[in-house]
């Protein structure tokens, strides 16, 4: 059993390139902070049409990321859409009452997000508060269909 | 015909025993209290399986990233999305390649000189003489072997993707003159750690089991002549190529293809 050092080196070298390795996995490739997730309460919103909004979507306000949607279902009651939106908590008591939410798309064919704009009211949403003032996804085949009847009835 | 469906019924149970055994051997050699001159067995098996494997495995992950790059950019340029040439990179390699190509490499490196090198123990009958002395052959022999793969081509994986990743950085941002924002930062939107990278680092412990089970199980189980060996060490590179490939598919069904 000689050069046992060397060899013992060599493993051990080994494994922390493999711990290196996942590091950078981790930081670089997927973009992990190393901050603790940071705590977050959550506001929610029905929409008459979600279109392609989907579970961990982006939830912006001016452009800036300030949350994700946590959860999408059918509301029975009214038949329509209700998100939830886990929000920053730092937002907490800074968002006014009738905050308005819409669902965009990001580019032509991108992906589905919401988007927050600050009203005027000078209470705030605390939370399991509900939106109330929301606009739906812009479904392509609907506009069509509006052009398309439009255009018969000139 | 009778005699068809007897020959048939044979190999059913001869596969079935086989299966068995294998099964009993695994469960015989892996569990067990470890020990300081086990702990030393394990150390040199991980040098000879993972450490000497780490140069065929980095290289072939550096080439197939950088092909990867090549071959994603003439595509992705038609379209004007060649921004996204990163999570493509990222996500292939993460999620298939490198689970798969690097067990493929490890069959055929190590796992084809595991099976050799028991089974030439088996056919100078060191693995009786083992028994003779008092000395249990699947704790010294195979458990080292087995708990050395099974660490060591997790370790390899990772490597594989990290230089597959910066490969495809070279040829994408430095030679082909992709914007390197757009290149990792894609990257970092798309590519989800518990989602591809942690189901990437599952499918390769799965491989990394089945390829030293096989390979360790083959050897132990063969004739213990010159041809048994050469018989033993095709078979083990064959089933664990097909056996990686295979449950590769299930696995990618199972994690990415929406089934649970």
């Amino acid at each position: 059993m000689k050069r046992s050092k060397t060899m013992e080196l060599g493993v051990g070298l080994f494994m922390l390139a493999g711990i290196l390795g996942l590091v950078f996995l981790g930081l670089r490739v997927s973009g992990l902070s190393l901050s603790a997730p940071s705590d977050t309460f959550t506001v929610q919103a029905n929409f008459a049409n979600i279109g392609g909004l989907k579970p961990r979507a982006r939830v912006t306000m001016a452009g800036v990321n300030v949350g994700r949607v946590s959860a999408i279902e059918l509301d029975t009651d009214w038949y329509d859409a209700r998100v939830t939106m886990e929000l920053n908590a730092d937002l907490e008591g800074r968002l006014s009452r009738d905050t308005t939410a819409a669902i965009l798309t990001a580019g032509l064919l991108g992906e589905q997000y919401i988007g927050l704009s600050v009203g005027g009211d000078p209470e705030t949403l605390s939370d399991g508060d509900t939106l109330t003032d929301t606009q739906s996804a812009l479904v392509l085949e609907e506009l069509i269909q509006q052009f398309v009847s439009n255009m018969v009835s000139n | 015909m009778i005699r068809r469906i007897t020959a048939l019924g044979r190999q059913g149970c001869e596969l079935l025993e086989a299966l068995g055994r294998s099964g009993l051997f695994l469960a015989q050699s892996a569990v067990g209290r470890p020990s300081r001159e086990g702990l030393f067995l394990w150390l040199r098996q991980m040098h000879f399986v993972g450490v000497l494997s780490l140069a065929i495995v980095l290289v072939s992950g550096l080439f197939i990233g950088m092909v990867l790059a090549l071959q994603g950019y003439t595509i992705l340029v038609d379209f004007g999305a060649e921004q996204a040439l990163g999570q493509m990179v990222a996500l292939s390699l993460l999620r298939e390649l490198a689970p798969v190509v690097a067990a493929l490499l490890f069959a055929g490196r190590a796992g084809s000189a595991l099976t050799a090198e028991i089974g030439l123990m088996k056919a100078t009958e060191q693995l009786t003489s083992m028994e003779m002395i008092g000395v249990d052959p699947l704790r010294r022999v195979v458990a080292p072997r087995l708990w050395a793969g099974f660490v060591s081509l997790p370790i390899l994986t990772v490597g594989f993707s990290v230089v597959g990743i910066y490969g495809g950085f070279l040829v994408g941002v430095e030679w082909l003159g992709v914007f390197d924002g757009s290149y990792w930062g894609n990257m970092q939107a798309s590519v989800d750690f518990i989602g591809d990278v942690g189901n990437g680092m599952l499918k390769s412990l799965v491989f990394a089991l089945v390829v030293t089970w096989i390979a360790v199980f083959q050897g132990y189980d063969l004739i213990p002549t010159s041809e048994g060996i050469s018989r033993a060490t095709t078979r083990t590179v064959v089933y664990s190529s097909l056996a990686v490939l295979g449950l590769d598919f299930v696995l990618t069904a199972v994690m990415f293809g929406g089934l649970s």
